[in-house]
């Protein structure tokens, strides 16, 4: 198909200059010192101080940035397997069984992905400061387990492609249903097991508002939350101590594992047919 | 705003053909009847689900029911926290202010979306797959980090935009003031979410037989005809869940006006429903106020979002 593409190639440049500009600035800003950020033109390099910038990033309030890359990282890790795993299990179970209360709990995931998971993050703290579990990193990563839609997508998936022929084969070669599962099942789950662990994985990384209100203690905080702190610290003394230049080189190092992810994990992005038909 | 999940699932390496049977015996024929393993499979999601989604819900709901006061303690007070919500002037306003933000804000987003999908669609220039991973890579920004990048650019001290009318002799932009600040935080969002709602669009564009384009394009159809008549309305489900997911992503709005507010003062303890809820819980330790916001925004939620799949799947008819 011959498609005239003048018009389209600008409408993609445009595009490749809004989304880019922005992520340019945090890359030059994160080469200038205080000074230099405050006073140099926004989109162009001044001295170059980025390997001052990470070091001092590293160094300041005892190098309490470093365990906040290693909060955000386990925190996300360990959300993103547990609940991948959970969502894998589920999703094969409603998809390949008949067992009692089935078809009531497939109408309710439906509801369930209806909830808007920020109405759940204040009652689930009160339950669990009642339990003492608030302020340590089971508060955050308790909750991150939760992925109705995660299981919805598998069900789905599980419903067009694993062929119920071969489950009955491996059942009469007496095979257990859970080496069925792992052996024959998950490899061949492999494309929605990818795309459901990278959804709660970005989604545990950047989410702000369940650590905010589940932590107090600033060793536990993941990168968000730990940002925003020096930045109204950095705000409270209107620039006088070295923050902002911190502020913006810790952003960019927030930014850059989950990019490289991206382009990484890019091959996983397999086209795919809705699997929004709500039924 | 938090979203979590695409709305597409990666296609089946090669999916079976549907064997011509009827729906009861192809449903008997795809279960397998051993109820005990089926259950112990869905029980590990089954307990998450009861301890950190049902159990908060009743949990919320309860606490909404009564209320505390130095005079009297903790005590029953029926639906009068909802009476409070539904007559406060404050979380009225901050309701108004996001439906407003939303209705302007999602259009515009989508549109742009579905445009680029369209285009990614029909052009497959290496530019095409630079412009694709470009435009998603906002979403892999944590909106707190957006945020404050943003409030960086729209800044005078630090951003580049803030002066450019200086140089023709005008005044300078003030991006936070009262009149500006919601297209100022429409941005933010536009920015961190088109990218994905693009990708999601164009993933659905893909499931699409490229026989219908190839018709439509036999009878004399321009490529803007094939986009418009042909291809936006195969992909209509797709279209109509990101607008979905989209409309409660919205309904949560938190971060990005809880990070602007450090540049924009004007921006209140109830500039949005759920920063109301959370300043109830925190700062003014009303917890029992804040279940009742919270779970009233959350029914609000979920009942808009169910009526919008029940009346879509009605007007689909009833289709397997």
């Amino acid at each position: 198909m011959k498609v005239k593409t003048r018009l389209p190639h600008l409408f993609m440049g445009a595009g490749i200059l809004y989304f880019l500009v922005p992520l340019l600035w945090v890359v030059i800003a994160a080469t200038k010192s205080q000074p230099d950020l405050l006073d140099s033109p926004a989109l162009w390099f001044a001295e170059f101080n980025l390997f001052e910038n990470v070091g001092l990033l590293f160094r300041e309030d005892d190098g309490v940035y470093g365990r906040w890359l290693v909060n955000t990282a386990l925190y996300s890790g360990l959300s993103a397997v547990g609940a991948t795993a959970l969502a894998a299990a589920a999703g094969y179970g409603l998809a390949r069984f008949q067992f009692l209360g089935k078809r009531l709990f497939e109408t309710a995931l439906l509801g369930m992905i209806m909830v808007p998971a920020t109405a759940l993050v204040l009652p689930t703290y009160l339950i669990l400061s009642e339990v003492e579990l608030v302020d340590t990193m089971w508060a955050v990563i308790l909750p991150s387990l939760l992925s109705p839609f995660g299981a919805y997508l598998i069900r789905v998936y599980v419903d067009e492609s694993v062929p119920v022929e071969l489950l009955d084969a491996a059942r009469i070669d007496r095979a257990g249903e859970l080496r069925i599962f792992w052996q024959i099942v998950v490899p061949m789950m492999r494309p929605a097991i990818v795309t459901v662990f990278l959804f709660t994985l970005v989604a545990t990384w950047n989410n702000y508002f369940l650590p905010l209100v589940m932590l107090s203690d600033a060793d536990l905080y993941p990168l968000t939350v730990g940002l925003t702190t020096w930045f109204n610290t950095a705000q409270q003394e209107a620039g006088t101590r070295m923050l902002f230049n911190l502020v913006v080189t810790g952003s960019l190092l927030a930014i850059v594992p989950l990019i490289v992810a991206f382009v990484l994990l890019q091959r996983f992005w397999r086209s795919g047919a809705a699997a929004g038909a709500l039924k | 705003m938090t979203r979590s999940l695409p709305i597409t699932a990666p296609e089946a390496d090669d999916p079976p053909t549907p064997p011509v049977e009827s729906r009861a015996r192809r449903r008997a024929r795809r279960v397998t009847a051993r109820p005990v393993a089926g259950m112990l499979f869905v029980l590990p999601f089954f307990l998450v689900v009861v301890t950190f989604l049902v159990v908060p819900l009743g949990y919320a709901f309860w606490l909404s029911l009564s209320s505390k006061s130095l005079a009297l303690g903790t005590r029953f007070s029926g639906l009068d926290n909802y009476v409070r919500a539904f007559t406060d002037p404050v979380l009225l306003d901050g309701l108004l202010r996001v439906v407003l933000f939303g209705l302007v804000q999602i259009p515009i987003m989508l549109g742009i979306a579905l445009a680029g999908a369209l285009v990614l669609d029909a052009v497959t220039t290496k530019f095409a797959m630079a412009f694709r991973l470009i435009a998603f890579m906002p979403y892999a920004v944590p909106a707190v980090v957006g945020a404050l990048m943003w409030g960086f650019l729209y800044s005078r001290t630090f951003g580049p935009f803030a002066d450019l009318p200086t140089l023709v002799g005008g005044d300078p932009i003030d991006f936070f003031s009262v009149s500006l600040l919601l297209v100022s935080l429409g941005n933010i969002v536009t920015w961190a979410w088109t990218g994905y709602n693009m990708i999601i669009l164009y993933s659905a564009l893909q499931g699409v037989p490229r026989e219908v384009h190839e018709a439509a394009v036999i009878d004399g159809a321009t490529p803007v005809q094939v986009a418009l008549r042909v291809k936006v309305p195969a992909i209509k489900q797709a279209i109509s869940l990101a607008a979905i997911f989209t409309v409660i992503g919205t309904m949560q709005f938190f971060t990005e006006p809880q990070i602007m507010a450090r540049f924009a003062p004007q921006i209140s303890a109830g500039y949005t429903p759920n920063l109301y809820a959370y300043n109830q819980a925190f700062a003014y330790s009303d917890f029992h106020y804040s279940a009742a916001v919270s779970f009233a925004l959350g029914f609000l939620v979920f009942v808009v979002a169910y009526a919008f799949v029940f009346v879509n799947n009605r007007r689909r008819g009833k289709r397997a």
